[in-house]
């Protein structure tokens, strides 16, 4: 019996692929449903290895192109790619977005509109992503432990860890030298008036935005990046930011219902990649920063590898 | 170089915003030898909540120079300055009171007004300024040492916009310490900047977003070091005309 301590999405990921290797797993989690407690419920859910290649290690690029196949096993994955925008006066941002990625095409004005004709006339610059992805991180974590009980796993709700666990996954909770806490904020809007098919990033030089659909006239946009352990409700500042971003996108915006605002507290360390490490004799899969969707398959995997080598694949 | 009380070696001054990973930020710290790093201060790190990323910073060892910066109101940055005087335990301030949303232009009323109460309060004042010279008296007037002028709005890139405005700074102030803050976006304008006189250059952008940014750093040190041995050389003039540099008198007549 393996036992994990934290049923967020680096706990159910890991579950998944010891499960999936014949073992059977345990996993405790104070919460009352899947990820209640996680910092995933605030995740925008893009699965976009090659976007995120702009700032982040070649590792992410690689690992995190698996990664929608892998969901796809369990929750809904949209593969409808990413299109990033840049208003006029940002397009120096657009040529070094561009520059700095790879799987991308540059898409004009009357392409940009084919793809999403509720952007029709809006920018005459982007790039597509059109091998990138999206899915709902809460449907996706709901949906995960659903497949671990039926694969068998137990999943331990309202219930106090153990003093011995076999592995530990419970984000800042863990109290790891060098992991570190980066704050994001995000808002859900609801916009029925617009329809948005795929994951737009606006680049803007003071705060870049993401919008994820979540289906039904509900979008997801996000995010900040501050270095500070507060978990106070968004700031002002940042929700005038994002909510004015969504507003450049499409002026329709403005008539969004904002049907939810939040903030988490994303686990990182120093070089912003996750890490399994054993500090005090304990087994730990921590810092996922702000690619745990996209980089929790890849981990859990290498880490069933090695802690249950001998099991199926 | 001397600013306030303190003994500074290093004439390249680093901001640590916008960088891929603390790690980076720490690999390009270390690539550019910088003694001094600019911080930002949020309101939602006023009860010490940063800490994770500081720790990182201090474990640099450079000294650290809180910044006011998003501060649109004197009141929001004397306010910032006392909490950052709190968090870091230093009276270094870096002080902005920006004053256009668009081009981040200080509003140097407010920059003036806020100098003067931080100064009183025993703050060791770097303010963020433009290159006009009445706001540089002022600020002086106000208690500052150390005067920092933009090359160019935030983060722009563009280089020195307007260099004979920053040598008449050097020439109004020559005993002023001044850094250039603000527009740096290649080697070759850290470069200019130090060719005419200016006693060091502040950047952020310009090696947070560049590539590689520890090799960034490290040319950008470099660029500094290139333009401070210029300067103390004593350029040649511009000329209109060609003067050889072979002299003519007493060549060999091969007629």
């Amino acid at each position: 019996m393996i036992t994990i301590a934290g049923g967020g999405l680096a706990g159910l990921a890991s579950a998944y692929e010891l499960a999936r290797r014949e073992a059977s797993v345990r996993v405790f989690d104070p919460g009352d449903c899947p990820g209640s407690n996680s910092v995933a419920r605030f995740a925008g859910g893009m699965l976009a290895p090659w976007c995120e290649g702009e700032s982040a290690e070649d590792e992410v690029v690689t690992l995190g192109a698996l990664a929608a196949d892998w969901w796809a096993q369990v929750t809904p994955v949209c593969r409808r790619g990413t299109l990033v925008v840049a208003s006029p006066r940002d397009t120096p941002d657009l040529t070094r977005f561009a520059r700095r990625t790879s799987a991308h095409r540059p898409v004009k004005g009357a392409e940009i509109s084919e793809l999403e004709p509720a952007l029709s006339g809006r920018f005459q610059h982007g790039l597509f992503f059109e091998g990138e992805a999206h899915l709902d991180p809460r449907r996706a974590l709901r949906d995960l432990a659903q497949s671990l009980q039926d694969m068998g796993v137990e999943l331990l709700y309202d219930t106090p860890t153990p003093a011995l666990v076999d592995l530990d996954c419970t984000g800042m909770a863990a109290d790891l030298p060098d992991l570190r806490p980066v704050r994001g904020e995000m808002a859900i809007l609801h916009c029925p008036e617009i329809e948005i098919t795929r994951t737009l990033r606006l680049l803007h030089p003071r705060m870049p935005l993401y919008l994820v659909p979540r289906g039904d006239g509900h979008y997801m946009i996000g995010g900040t990046m501050i270095e500070s352990s507060s978990t106070r409700p968004p700031s002002l500042r940042s929700l005038t930011e994002l909510l004015s971003a969504a507003f450049t996108l499409h002026p329709a915006f403005a008539e969004a219902s904002v049907v939810e605002i939040g903030a988490g507290l994303r686990p990182a360390f120093p070089d912003n990649l996750p890490r399994i490490i054993t500090h005090n004799g304990r087994l730990h899969l921590n810092g996922f920063y702000r690619h745990g969707f996209l980089l929790a398959p890849a981990m859990a995997a290498r880490l069933a590898d090695q802690i249950f080598p001998g099991g199926k694949r | 170089m001397q600013i306030y009380d303190t003994e500074i070696n290093s004439r390249l001054l680093v901001g640590t915003a916008q960088y891929p990973s603390p790690a980076v930020l720490v690999d390009a710290i270390n690539s550019c030898r910088c003694e001094i790093v600019t911080v930002s201060l949020r309101r939602e790190n006023a009860d010490g909540s940063g800490t994770g990323f500081w720790d990182t910073l201090r474990q640099t060892g450079t000294r650290i120079l809180p910044n006011t910066a998003g501060c649109h109101s004197v009141q929001e940055a004397v306010t910032t300055a006392q909490m950052a005087r709190e968090l870091f335990r230093t009276n270094w301030i870096k002080l902005e009171v920006i004053g256009h949303a668009d081009n981040l232009q200080p509003d140097v009323f407010g920059l003036v007004e806020a100098a003067r109460i931080l100064c009183a309060q025993g703050f060791q004042v770097f303010p963020y300024t433009t290159d006009d010279l009445v706001v540089g008296e002022k600020l002086l007037e106000a208690g500052c040492e150390v005067l920092m002028p933009w090359g160019a709005p935030i983060g722009s890139g563009q280089g020195l916009r307007n260099p004979d405005a920053l040598r008449g700074m050097r020439a109004h102030f020559p005993n002023v310490p001044l850094i250039v803050d603000a527009g740096i976006g290649r080697p070759s304008d850290a470069c200019q900047a130090m060719e005419l006189g200016m006693d060091a250059v502040l950047l952020n952008t310009a090696i947070a977003k560049a590539g590689d940014p520890a090799a960034m750093a490290q040319a950008m040190a470099q660029a500094v070091d290139a333009g401070r041995a210029g300067y103390l050389a004593d350029p040649m003039e511009r000329r209109n005309m060609a003067i050889p540099s072979t002299p003519i008198l007493g060549m060999a007549e091969l007629a």
